[in-house]
């Protein structure tokens, strides 16, 4: 039996990866295929850009945004014929090669896919796909060994927490393990609300199980009896798959009582946010978890100290949990072997923005951003410049040209003014404003601060305010020192760490980009041409044809000009819209 | 005796393990100024006023909320305490309504004390808020949520003190506001005016209506009295000016146990020279009434004064 | 309506502790919005304090006080939509409702909600409309989009 892979992630549903199923499951019957090939949906393969996305096994054959009217030619010429149906193979957007299997795809190739090997190539709402490929057997491993000797496999495999700042896994169980008291609990923060990161959605999506096995060793090193996934809901799909696989779990005796004929019981509940970026921060999830408003509260004590209810708790996020079966099936030793010499491991990276590959992409810490975004990447859309990469969400910051040789790990990003964060990488061309990204973020966190600290609720604002100033080209003298100070301010006072991060955007813009604010402020000019009250629309009387096109359509009513004459643009009543820049066929309109 | 030793502005000390920066500071005298604490509340750590530095730390914790641990070394004062502070004081103010020239709570309002600390003397900033409406429903406490500073002593102060929970925060980030349920009104709600929210407030905007106009804090002495209508002990402060008690304001509750508006409303009556009429919550809203009813005191002075 | 409905739904979660969000996830989708009733229902059936009630749902984006269109249009302003223009979507959506961000239009049809980031971040930029989740939008391609539901 051959199977035919469907991608039923959340991009390739969103490009109708569904109807691609059911049409390839009615052309089977038709041909009098059934016995031969099996149709089977799958996570998240990380490569959304292209979905929906058909790989047929073994020969690993990938069709890239495949729709169902493609689907007959699929089955004659390939099923039934042996021949691959060329114009749904994947073009190398640098060589325009077509490229027929999954491992030749510079995407795929250049990445070390450990923690997303199972996405995309396993049924994620099957136990039993899970279990075929050693799925439960870290689980199994843990169980047989003290409690203790657990914690110090992940303490020497160097894990450290994927979701933020980079915390030692091991040390943070060790600390619960030690606390005092009897009842405890491992949490799964899988509230991920980085604008532009989807790695945990994708696992919850793809790997669903791979996520319970890691939170039930963590339960078992620690002693925890209960544990909670706080999952987003805006995630539906992994909402929904994480209920399927933790009722398997609990059929086949992986959860619940006696797991696995031990004497070791735990109960893993799913529960939904609803809808609170600050809720990613542990407290503030805690809080949630109880039922009350996602309102962070000062640490000591630490949840591992008084957590949940009170008690002990561990919290780790999706991504930490998924490497930890990996790390008891293969060892401590292999895991420390990837990675540099403070960060192990693997990375998963969001990789968007203008770049030609967008997508999920694992690789070990220690490669360079060049390499993720030019090689992996394939570069920038439209060969366009590279001008910065913005890295670890509205806690990062937005990279230069300069760093693009710099080590992708925790402590090199910090150093350089950004922050692993949760993994997003958001490429930027020529055409990026940076006063403006960096206005975007602020707008972002002060919308989900909780509202409980001064210097987050008030400070964000003013910074906002200012930023908005100076983006309508009425940015003053004074102003990024004003915006330093308020960040030192914010930085140093906020309670959690959305405050106490959220001035970073805005720094490391200042830091690299300094002369682009400036521009703004001084010349009342945005160099990256983005910025839309400090531009000016110009007619080239040269090229202009007198249309009347754009005359007839402005709807400020700013174009004058006789028919067959050059036209002109009233600066005075444009409302910078762009209407005529997209309608002038000689490309006659230009911006300043 | 199990404690950490700490310095806190070159001063050691020795104290309980467990004690704040905060309380080991004031065995000092050494005062660090707060907004959102207070000992008889639960923890919060929101206002960041308290912020001191430590050495070796990167950030400045909140003094309120931040236990002293061996070896600590703590100033109180840094160049980098004294700007947070101001820089907090001035976003407070950004928002806040400047019209201490009339204010009642001026004298006695703990945000204009520490602008005048800090020398702030005016905001750099631009209030980013419409202000908000005066909640003027109900005889007893003036709501003024435009001069709200957030810190939710008062929310506290209504939940573990008086058990009520009337007052709650709502919404989130800047538009979070303080309001009674389903952001009604204070008059609609089921606020039993013990006032335990307007002793707390630091700010004019819980105020107590009786005062209104009788005068500015500091043409007042204060007494303070304990209420002797129970056992527990509340206190209350008499108001004198000119040597006349012209209100009586709430103190603080006794432990575990909530002031009670019959305790303030009876102090009232034997000190103030004039009192005021007190009224009483129907169905159709307040209305006045006479003293004896007000203290449920009828059937006794029936038996007293038979008619 | 609302006071057997609730009472039910507080029962399912009897068991579980701290248990406040869930129902009132169930009772929304029950009723399609939280209306004070609902809300009052649901402290008295769960033992909190109003306020308690209130202060939880004015916290988090998912719950409304308000009836709801019976479409609920989110459009995806995360980094990388922004970045590919999300924001001119949420314009022509805008223009051609006549609602602002958070409106509902009067005959119930739509409601139009920007979300912070729906996690489709490939297919930038990105909407959902009744859950169906719709990628590499430009502005010309709405009101087709719109037209389909009713």
């Amino acid at each position: 039996m051959r199977r035919i892979l469907v991608c039923a992630g959340t991009g390739c549903v969103a490009s109708h990866s569904r109807q691609v199923t059911a049409r390839l499951k009615a052309a089977l019957h038709a041909h009098h295929l059934e016995d031969k090939f099996q149709v089977d949906n799958t996570g998240c393969h990380g490569f959304c850009e292209q979905g929906p996305l058909v790989i047929i096994e073994p020969e690993e054959i990938l069709y890239c945004r495949v729709q169902e009217e493609d689907v007959e030619a699929i089955v004659t010429e390939h099923l039934e014929q042996g021949r691959p149906v060329e114009r749904l193979l994947y073009q190398d957007p640098v060589t325009k090669e077509k490229i027929a299997t999954y491992n030749q795809i510079n995407f795929y190739r250049q990445q070390s896919r450990h923690v997303l090997k199972n996405c995309g190539h396993i049924n994620p709402e099957n136990i039993d796909a899970y279990l075929a490929v050693e799925g439960y057997q870290g689980l199994q491993k843990a169980l047989a060994l003290p409690r203790e000797e657990v914690i110090n496999i992940i303490k020497q495999a160097g894990l450290r927490g994927r979701g933020g700042a980079g915390f030692p896994t091991g040390l943070k169980w060790e600390y619960t393990f030690k606390a005092p008291g009897d009842r405890k609990y491992v949490v799964c923060n899988a509230d991920e609300g980085d604008p532009g990161a989807f790695m945990d959605r994708s696992v919850l999506e793809g790997d669903p199980h791979a996520v319970l096995e890691g939170m039930l060793i963590a339960a078992y090193a620690i002693g925890a009896q209960e544990g909670y996934i706080y999952v987003r809901a805006e995630y539906p799909l992994a909402v929904q798959r994480l209920r399927i696989a933790l009722a398997q779990a609990r059929e086949r005796g992986f959860c619940g009582e006696h797991i696995l004929g031990t004497d070791f019981s735990c109960d893993l509940h799913i529960r939904e946010g609803a809808g609170a970026f600050v809720c990613g921060e542990e407290t503030a999830l805690l809080a949630s978890i109880q039922g009350e408003r996602g309102m962070p509260r000062p640490r000591p004590p630490f949840p591992a100290r008084q957590g949940l209810w009170g008690q002990p708790t561990n919290i780790n996020n999706v991504e930490t949990y998924a490497n930890v079966p990996l790390i008891l099936r293969r060892g401590a030793g292999w895991y420390a072997s990837l990675g540099t010499a403070k960060s192990k491991g693997t990375k998963i990276f969001a990789l968007t923005g203008k770049v030609k590959n967008t997508g999920l992409v694992e690789v070990p810490m220690g490669i360079t951003l060049r390499e993720i975004i030019f090689n992996i990447g394939g570069g920038i859309l439209e060969d366009r410049g590279f001008k910065a990469v913005q890295i670890g969400g509205p806690s990062g910051g937005c990279l230069p040209a300069e760093h693009l040789d710099l080590p992708v790990d925790y402590d090199s990003l910090t150093a350089a003014g950004a922050m692993m964060g949760s993994g997003g990488l958001v490429v930027m061309d020529d055409s990026t404003c940076m006063v403006e990204v960096a206005r975007f973020f602020l707008n972002f966190t002060q919308a989900e601060s909780c509202g409980k600290c001064t210097p987050c609720r008030e400070g964000i604002q003013q910074m906002l305010a200012i930023l908005t100033r100076i983006t309508r080209g009425q940015g003053r003298e004074g102003d990024l020192e004003q915006l330093e100070q308020l960040a030192r301010v914010i930085k140093g006072t906020a309670l959690c760490g959305l405050g106490q991060t959220a001035p970073n955007p805005v720094l490391s813009t200042l830091r690299y980009f300094r002369a682009e604010y400036e521009a703004h402020i001084r010349d009342h000019r945005c160099p990256a041409k983005s910025c839309r009250d400090l531009l000016a629309y110009h007619i080239d009387p040269e090229k202009c044809n007198g249309c009347t096109r754009c005359r007839r359509r402005c709807p400020a009513g700013a174009i004058s000009g006789e028919a067959k004459k050059p036209h002109t643009i009233n600066l005075e009543l444009c409302a910078r819209c762009g209407t005529c820049l997209d309608l002038c066929r000689p490309k006659a309109i230009y911006v300043e | 005796m199990p404690g950490v030793s700490l310095t806190i502005n070159d001063q050691k000390i020795r104290v309980p393990a467990g004690t704040t920066i905060l309380e080991a500071a004031k065995e000092l005298n050494i005062a660090i100024p707060t907004l959102c604490h207070d000992k008889r509340l639960s923890p919060f750590g929101a206002c960041r006023l308290c912020v001191v530095e430590v050495q070796g730390r990167k950030n400045l914790p909140a003094a309120c909320v931040t236990p002293a641990e061996e070896g600590m070394n703590v100033l109180t004062e840094s160049p980098a305490v004294v700007e947070a502070r101001r820089t907090i004081i001035e976003l407070l103010l950004a928002n806040h309504p400047l019209d201490c020239l009339t204010c009642e709570k001026s004298g006695n309002c703990r945000l204009q004390d520490y602008a005048y600390r800090y020398g702030v003397k005016k905001t750099p900033f631009e209030g980013t808020r419409d202000p908000l409406p005066l909640d003027d429903s109900n005889p007893f406490i003036i709501r003024d949520p435009h001069k709200c500073i957030l810190c939710g002593k008062c929310v506290r102060a209504c939940q573990e003190i008086r058990g009520q929970a009337v007052l709650g925060f709502a919404f989130r980030g800047p538009a979070t506001r303080i309001v009674p349920p389903l952001d009604t009104s204070l008059g609609e709600s089921d606020c039993v005016f013990c006032q335990n929210c307007v002793a707390v407030c630091p700010t004019g905007a819980l105020r107590d209506k009786y005062l209104a106009g009788k005068g500015r804090w500091w043409e007042f002495q204060p007494e303070s009295v304990t209420c002797p209508f129970c056992a527990n002990g509340c206190h209350f402060y008499l108001l004198r000016k000119g040597g006349k008690v012209v209100a009586v304001a709430a103190g603080g509750a006794a432990p575990g146990r909530p002031m009670c508006l019959r305790g303030r409303l009876a102090l009232t009556l034997i000190f103030c020279e004039e009192p005021p009429q007190p009224q009483i919550k129907t169905e159709k809203g307040f209305a006045a009434v006479s003293w004896t009813e007000a203290l449920g005191l009828e059937e006794l002075a029936g038996k007293l004064w038979p008619k | 309506m609302p006071a057997e409905t609730i009472k039910q739904i507080v029962a399912r979660y009897r068991e579980e502790k701290g248990a406040l969000i869930p129902v009132l996830q169930a009772t929304q989708e029950a009723l399609g919005y939280l209306p004070p009733e609902a809300l009052k229902e649901i402290a008295a059936a769960m033992a909190l304090p109003l306020s308690t009630v209130y202060s939880v749902v004015t916290f988090y984006a998912q719950f409304h006080l308000q009836p709801r269109g019976r479409h609920v249009i989110h459009v995806c302003q995360g980094t990388a939509c922004h970045i590919r223009g999300g924001n001119h979507i949420l314009n022509k959506i805008k223009e051609l409702l006549q609602i602002d961000a958070g409106e509902t239009t009067p005959d119930l049809r739509f409601t139009l909600e920007p979300v912070a980031c729906l996690g489709a971040c490939a297919l930038a930029p990105v909407m959902s409309i009744s859950g169906d989740t719709y990628g590499h939008l430009k502005p010309d391609m709405i009101a087709g989009i719109l037209e389909k539901y009713q």
